[in-house]
């Protein structure tokens, strides 16, 4: 028995140090003080911080990455909501299939998602803009989006409805006032999920780019010269402190919802 | 009598090509306390979910107060529900939830406090207005989802197995507190239940239920000593059956020839069900008696004990008659001075005709 | 007409109501551009002008140009090598995380895992090429420790390179299936096997990878299908021979100008891979009888 637990410590040690090995030398590569990203390492210095402040480029790309994120995160939840209540809620014909091509986005490769959005807005005759890499987002936020409100849904006691009901509310303040608040939690988590993966978004967006580039699509273009390196790894630590910020809050909000249904937390996150 | 308060006719209802209830026929009067009884899956649930009106008939008619239903969605009718998971709203206060009703109706702030603190002392919660309503017992979730419900002044209360989340203990005492609560309010309930002691200890009519279609509507006492039925009387306490059959009527008399007791006459009335198709006769174990010594029956048979069952104030024998295999049971009183007879013992069962019931 | 009004007012149409709006964006944003690529690929086009006369030319060049098959015969040595080694390592650490972990700590253990992902995608795949590159963590170390002389150098630009930072970007991906899956599997099954008297080893092989063996197929799936669809992992640490594909597709549309070819190959990729998964998909069914 001892043999075993020892096997899977090493294993297990060695498994985190590959899986953290490129988040952990992130920031240690941001406050390097040098301008060549490798080792040894040369002092501590925030000068690649600062950096980040003066660069308008670099500025424009956040904004515009933020605003597709934002409107990403509010559309797909939507759609989601639509689709998580429609399939928990009601049986309809064609359930299932209808379900599994909406989830598709999920499995399918990115770049098939790329290429066959760049056909249409080519041949349709439109022009590349931030709003067909938006379009692209929602389109692989949603399944994402779904996955998480579904289960939110799920946990949802049909009776709590029907009780709403039979005391006399209408079907749409029963929404309001006994769904709504008790999704919520979800709701948040799945706002929350799709900004940040459309903050990170890079293959979709590089096809669909026009003129405006997005965060990543400015990064892939910075990654080419060398002096810009520390510059990029201050950046990549910025993201990677506002992911995890983000994400614990999601996570925060599942549990709440969690503990607000009754339902025992078996964990796992997605 | 007066107009029924819910009259139900003809009513089927269908998941697609499934009957779960079928040409339901049923008036329950104001102010009773009916209940549904009948095994799992029989369609009691669904029934009383068409009364709530979250099942659309498939066909017949449901008429509460004299108005019909057709057409009026859940939240019109005069009818409130206690569900079976109390379907308490997890994100309000036991106070929100009683008064969640009330301010769907758009009624004065005073007035819903008044009606709430009411409800909350009516139901035994004084003190908890302000407590989350995940933070309670099984027994007080089930007093909030009842104050929630009669807050409103229903004209009918329907309850789906409303204690059956409840332990044994806890179950028993809120029998009696359905009870009184009910005597005390003067609304309608129709309660739905598969446990018969339940039936039987609280309401003051029976519907007995099999397959979507119901079988008696009774009082307690008429189901259990007069049962129409075979299924009922079986389904409703214990009950032997020996077969039977109809040799003659005479008048009010029927002549019978019963299986192991032979040629009887019995009174035209003990045919509960009707003559037609009767080929049992079923008797409760406590009707038997074990006889001892010089004790005398009316009619008495030899039979042989097979099982003894020792309940401390009860003996349950299972004895063989002559001419019948399948044994049959009773049941006697520990009373002073009587023994427990043993497995194998001869014993002298005595009966009377008067216990008889032919059912078919 | 009383027949659709009491249709309206049922349970199906109350749900294709609601996932209406969900339905169409698919529809419109999946369904038709995919139809629209298949049709383009039986296009063709010169420098910027499109031919709508049908044609499988494009589909004859993507099978038969010596350049196309080997770059679609390395994709998928690469897809199928990298989804083996991510579900080789995410097993053992799902396992780890299910059997050897208190209850209370899994949630915790699951988050840390998936933490890493969620660094820049750009920034993971290059931090690699420093990780693996000639003067970097991996050859540093090793030089630094004297284990080695001369920097290896069979780490980065090749194959090897793709293979391993890929498995890193999906290894949370095919833990978590795994993981659930394992969640699922009855203790007291396990338990059982043990008092029928099965050994540790037996006992796994016998009971516990049957009943999990669920998670592991949507591992692979999960993990298999999206690998072949990447083109910058392959551009940044797989060197000229470590090219996928991908960005051979990604080449035909944007700086090739030749759209057609880049669709067929993009249908012709997407066909065998979901070949590949549905011919996996029934081996499992035929040889592996796990619960149904
Ligand atoms: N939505 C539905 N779709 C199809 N069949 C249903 C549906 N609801 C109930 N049924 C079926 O109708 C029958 C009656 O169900 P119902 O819930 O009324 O039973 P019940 O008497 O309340 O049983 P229990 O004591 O188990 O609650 C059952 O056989 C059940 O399977
Ligand atoms: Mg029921």
């Amino acid at each position: 028995m001892r043999g075993k637990i020892g096997f899977f410590k090493w294993f297990i040690g060695f498994f985190l140090l590959f899986l953290y090995g490129p988040a952990i030398l992130l920031p240690v590569f941001a406050f390097n003080a040098s301008s060549i990203v490798s080792f040894p390492l040369s002092g501590f210095t925030t000068e690649w911080f600062s950096v980040l402040l003066t660069n308008g480029t670099l500025h424009v790309a956040a904004r515009n990455s933020l605003l597709i994120a934002v409107t990403t995160a509010i559309f797909s939840t939507l759609l989601a909501v639509l689709a998580a209540r429609a399939s928990t809620r009601f049986s309809f014909f064609g359930r299932r299939s209808i379900m599994g091509f909406v989830m598709l986005p999920m499995v399918l490769p990115e770049i098939i998602i790329g290429v066959s959005l760049l056909v249409v807005i080519i041949q349709m005759g439109f022009e590349l803009s931030l709003w067909s890499i938006t379009m692209g987002h929602i389109l692989i936020c949603t399944p994402f989006c779904i996955a998480i409100l579904s289960s939110a849904f799920m946990n949802l006691d049909k009776s709590l409805e029907e009780a709403s009901f039979d005391l006399g509310q209408t079907r749409w303040n029963t929404f309001w006032l006994v769904i709504f608040p008790l999704v919520m939690p979800g709701i948040v988590a799945s706002l929350l999920i799709a900004f940040t993966i459309s903050l990170d978004e890079f293959i979709i967006a590089f096809f669909l780019a026009g003129t405006e580039p997005t965060l990543p699509v400015y990064i892939w273009g910075q990654l080419r010269f060398p002096a810009k390196l520390p510059g990029l790894m201050a950046l990549g630590t910025v993201l990677l402190l506002v992911s995890i910020g983000l994400l614990l809050i999601a996570d925060f909000f599942r549990r709440r919802g969690i503990r607000k249904t009754g339902i025992e937390n078996t964990g796992g996150f997605l | 009598m007066t107009q029924p308060i819910i009259r139900l006719s003809g009513l089927d209802k269908f998941y697609g090509e499934f009957q779960a209830l079928s040409q339901i026929d049923l008036d329950i009067q104001t102010g009773e306390f009916f209940s549904l009884l009948g095994p799992s899956g029989c369609g009691k649930t669904t029934l009383l979910r068409a009364i709530a009106g979250f099942e659309t008939l498939s066909s017949g008619s449901l008429h509460i107060d004299g108005v019909s239903m057709e057409g009026v969605p859940a939240n019109k009718r005069p009818t409130n529900m206690v569900f079976q998971s109390y379907a308490i709203f997890p994100h309000m206060s036991v106070a929100e939830n009683i008064a969640y009703g009330l301010k769907a109706r758009k009624l004065p702030k005073a007035e819903i406090k008044a009606s709430v603190a009411e409800a909350i002392n009516m139901v035994g919660l004084e003190g908890f207005d302000d407590r989350a309503s995940h933070a309670l017992s099984g027994g007080q979730r089930q007093r909030v989802a009842l104050a929630r419900a009669l807050v409103l002044k229903p004209r009918v209360l329907l309850l789906d197995e409303p204690l059956s989340a409840l332990d044994k203990k806890l179950r028993e005492q809120m029998q009696s507190e359905l009870r009184r609560l009910q005597r005390a309010v003067g609304i309608t309930f129709v309660l739905v239940t598969h446990d018969q002691e339940e039936a039987l200890t609280m309401s003051d009519r029976i519907a007995v239920m099999f397959d979507g279609k119901i079988e008696q509507v009774a009082s307690p006492q008429i189901l259990y000593g007069k049962p129409s039925t075979r299924k009922v009387a079986a389904f409703i306490g214990m009950m032997n059956f020996l077969d039977a059959k109809v040799l003659t009527t005479s008048g009010d008399n029927l002549e019978v020839e019963v299986q192991s007791l032979g040629k009887l006459t019995l009174p035209l009335e003990q045919a509960t069900g009707g003559l037609d198709g009767c080929n049992s006769v079923g008797v409760r174990p406590e009707m038997l008696t074990i006889l001892m010594g010089s004790q005398t029956s009316e009619r008495e048979i030899e039979a042989e004990v097979t099982e003894v069952y020792y309940y401390g104030d009860m003996t349950y024998y299972d004895v063989k008659l002559p001419a019948k295999e399948d044994p049959i049971t009773v049941t006697m009183r520990n009373t002073a001075g009587r023994e427990v007879l043993e497995v194998g013992a001869k014993a002298r069962v005595g009966w009377s005709t008067s216990s008889l019931l032919l059912l078919k | 007409m009383v027949g659709f009004q009491k249709w309206r007012r049922s349970e199906s149409a109350q749900g294709l109501f609601l996932i209406s709006p969900t339905l169409g964006f698919a529809l419109l944003l999946l369904a038709v551009p995919l139809i629209m690529v298949v049709a383009l690929s039986f296009w063709t086009q010169d420098y910027l002008t499109l031919d709508r006369t049908f044609t499988t030319a494009n589909y004859q060049t993507a099978w038969t140009e010596p350049m196309y098959q080997y770059l679609m015969a390395r994709s998928l040595k690469i897809s199928i090598f990298v989804t083996a080694v991510t579900v080789l390592v995410a097993y053992p650490v799902a396992y780890f995380i299910s059997f050897h972990v208190v209850p209370k700590r899994k949630a915790m253990w699951i988050f840390l895992i998936t933490i890493p992902f969620w660094t820049s995608y750009l920034m993971r795949i290059f931090l690699w090429k420093v990780i693996l590159g000639y003067n970097g963590v991996i050859n540093g170390t090793l030089t630094g420790f004297g284990i080695i002389d001369e920097p290896l150098s069979f780490i980065l630009y090749n194959q090897n390179a793709v293979v391993i930072t890929l498995a890193h970007a999906w290894i949370p991906f095919a833990i978590l299936p795994i993981f659930v899956a394992l969640e699922r599997v009855d203790r007291s099954l396990i338990e059982a096997a043990e008092d029928l008297g099965d050994s540790g080893i037996r006992r796994f092989f016998r009971v516990t990878l049957p009943l999990s063996m669920p998670g592991v197929i949507a591992a692979t799936i999960i993990v298999f299908i999206p690998t072949i669809g990447d083109y910058v992992t392959p551009r940044l640490v797989g060197g000229p021979n470590g090219l996928m594909i991908s960005n051979m597709i990604e080449l035909q549309f944007k700086k090739a100008n030749n759209a057609p070819l880049g669709a067929a190959l993009a249908i012709s990729a997407m066909g065998i891979v979901t070949f590949f998964a549905l011919v996996f998909l029934w081996m499992n069914r035929k040889y592996v009888r796990g619960p149904s």
